[in-house]
């Protein structure tokens, strides 16, 4: 079973992260197997999920857009219907619950586009938890829509001034944080990063994705699909989706990072397609660093693709051959994002963009009647000002 | 065989009844010169042991007056090679053990066995790694242990009993007590549960324990010396850089402060 006792996904993951976190580390370890076991957990998240979250979200057959691309049938995934528009709400749905059982009073996050922000803001609001939001200034000038939701929300906005002012010096503000109130707050990570047992425990409540596509897909086509597609920044929603197929061998994973400015350019984040290994953030998986160990600055027209870093469990994939990744550019993205928008009347978040504009690539090497689901994570609304500017420009 | 020069250090401080300060700065901050100067003048005034920063982009244990220390000697391009080249200098004058500290991807990429090899060629005694606890450490403490490198371990306040002893054996040098949760960086007032712990560690293990994490006066550094074997001092002497930057008496100043707490002690 992976990843083992140590938080290990093969040579990726495990816990690197300062003393006076390991006990809160094993707290949460030793709570959340209790809490995976416990039939009122269950229940609880479940009612959550469905009544106030909106699952099961719909597997939407894109009709036009299958016709467009080559003839193969392509679904989508709906995370963006949920509430809050994006898949961050299945994991701190999930963690909140874990917080109120472990009585702390107080909840930080870190977040990018602010999608996870704004769904930790929510979660705390809903279950009467004080809040605090990591976020870098660079972030808070890109995503002044999610920052205003999250102060609307009651939560408190922090803002991160150092390194390189976005998602990464945030996670180490929330780090820091937590080193400082660990006694009396609980730290819900976004994505599928961090030392152990986060990669396992947000994948757990990402799985209800995957979990869901196989029934409908299943129901809708009386067979497994050959592709599933999304993006990967910390890889949260894929894994989401991966996860609960990575049995069914047959079934092909293809994750699909920002490749921003280019690859030779620098400034990118397909940590994937051209990261080194190293340990970032609690855990050991591949990182964007030059020779010395320093991290790179990553860049993404998708705030939520910007981070150095990527989940252990996708590093392994990667290295056994499970999945494989491919990036796209800023200039693809907002191809795949125009194409969604006027081919089926869905505006997709810049991040599942980015899986958009990959299928619209391979589409014609697939072949007729492949299935393919596509996870469509977010939704664009967010997005809107930066389109605006760019598109603007290109005129 | 030739014995570490931190276990020699406390040795001699026992036998004489002395505490140990360790002075903290960050390698090539705001310069490689500084520090090669700050070096000598700490072991001319009476600094134990220097502990020596590796600045890193991300040091997510550090406060705010460490990370602004790491950015300016990121500036210079400061990196593990240049600060084996300065250790090196400094040994053509000193003998005052030097532990350096540094995040674990700095070591992991520079490959550990390499690390290790080339931190005792330089004449390092010990290693710190704050984002490395000690179920992590095993392939370090194993080649560390063959050169003869002191892995030095952190103990925080939220450590349980249980894992006191596994950290305690793992260490050698001595055994680095966070004194409070949080980062680096001055506070007002040491906790008050300090010597409960201290007490606490002290009956687990008979290797020396010196405390950090916001001594940041010398009236601290004595109060924090009375129960423990030596206190680290590091923001509090960076915020002197800090305010002298740019000024020709940095080192002077710098030094004096040094000599305080030494004077406290």
């Amino acid at each position: 079973m992976i990843p083992n006792k140590k938080g290990y996904f093969g040579e990726f993951g495990g816990k690197f992260v300062p003393e006076t976190l390991m006990s809160a580390l094993r707290e949460l370890e030793k709570e959340y197997s209790r809490a995976r076991a416990d039939k009122k957990f269950n229940q609880e998240l479940r009612h959550y999920l469905g009544q106030y979250a909106g699952r099961p979200t719909p597997l939407y057959f894109a009709q036009r857009l299958s016709k467009k691309l080559s003839g193969i049938k392509v679904y989508l995934k709906r995370e963006d219907l949920l509430h809050t528009g994006a898949h961050k709400i299945n994991n701190t749905l999930g963690q909140a619950l874990l917080a109120v059982r472990m009585k702390k009073p107080r909840i930080i996050a870190e977040t990018g586009a602010g999608q996870h922000g704004v769904a930790t803001a929510t979660v705390a609001s809903l279950f009467g938890l004080q809040c605090d939001v990591y976020m870098g200034t660079e972030d808070i000038h890109r995503q002044a829509l999610n920052v205003f939701r999250m102060k609307l929300l009651g939560a408190r906005v922090i803002p991160v001034e150092s390194g390189s002012k976005t998602l990464k010096d945030a996670c180490n503000e929330a780090i820091r944080d937590w080193v400082t109130n660990v006694r009396d707050t609980h730290y819900i990570i976004g994505s599928v990063v961090g030392p152990h047992p986060y990669p396992l425990m947000v994948r757990d409540f990402q799985c209800v994705i995957g979990k869901e596509a196989k029934r409908q897909i299943f129901k809708e086509e009386k067979r497994l699909p050959d592709y599933l597609l999304a993006c990967v920044g910390g890889g949260s929603n894929s894994i989401g989706l991966f996860h609960p197929f990575f049995k069914n061998r047959r079934v092909k994973f293809i994750g699909v990072e920002a490749e921003g400015l280019g690859l030779s350019s620098g400034k990118h984040a397909a940590t994937l397609v051209k990261g080194d290994l190293g340990v970032l953030h609690g855990s050991k998986s591949y990182l964007l660093q030059d020779k010395d160990g320093q991290i790179n600055i990553a860049h993404s027209i998708a705030a939520g693709l910007d981070y150095p870093g990527v989940g252990p469990e996708h590093a392994y994939y990667k290295r056994i051959g499970r999945a494989r990744y491919a990036a796209v550019s800023d200039d693809e993205a907002l191809e795949g994002f125009s194409l969604l928008s006027e081919i089926e009347g869905i505006i997709p978040a810049l991040e599942s963009a980015h899986a958009i504009a990959y299928l619209r690539k391979i589409a014609p090497r697939l072949g007729k009647n492949k299935i393919v689901i596509v996870c469509l994570s977010g939704r664009g609304d967010k997005d809107i000002d930066i389109v605006k500017d760019v598109l603007k420009i290109k005129d | 065989m030739r014995m570490n020069r931190i276990d020699k250090k406390f040795k001699e401080l026992r036998r004489q009844k002395k505490k140990a300060l360790i002075s903290f700065i960050t390698c090539g901050d705001p310069n490689l010169t500084t520090t090669y100067q700050l070096a000598l003048e700490f072991d001319r005034g009476g600094t134990d042991i220097l502990e020596l920063g590796v600045p890193f982009s991300d040091p997510l244990a550090d406060g705010p007056v460490i990370q602004a220390a790491s950015g300016r000697a990121l500036k210079n391009k400061v990196n593990l090679a240049s600060v084996f080249g300065l250790v090196k200098r400094v040994r053509e004058k000193s003998e005052m053990p030097i532990a350096l500290l540094t995040y674990y991807n700095i070591i992991y990429r520079f490959g550990i066995k390499n690390f290790v090899k080339q931190a005792r060629l330089a004449g390092v005694d010990g290693v710190i790694v704050p984002d490395l606890p000690v179920e992590e450490a095993r392939e370090l403490i194993k080649e560390a242990r063959k050169g003869k490198l002191a892995t030095i371990f952190l103990l925080a306040p939220t450590t349980e009993a249980k894992r006191i002893r596994q950290i305690c054996s793992a260490s050698s040098g001595f055994i680095y007590y966070v004194s409070l949760t949080g980062t680096t960086g001055v506070r007002k007032t040491l906790p008050e549960e300090l010597k409960r712990r201290l007490r606490q560690i002290k009956r687990i293990t008979a290797k020396p324990v010196c405390v950090g994490f916001g001594i940041s006066s010398p009236q601290q550094a004595a109060e924090a010396a009375a129960v423990a074997d030596g206190v680290i001092v590091g923001s509090a002497i960076i915020k002197v850089i800090e305010r002298n930057l740019g000024h020709k008496d940095l080192v002077s100043k710098v030094a004096e402060f040094a000599g305080r707490l030494r004077g406290a002690l």
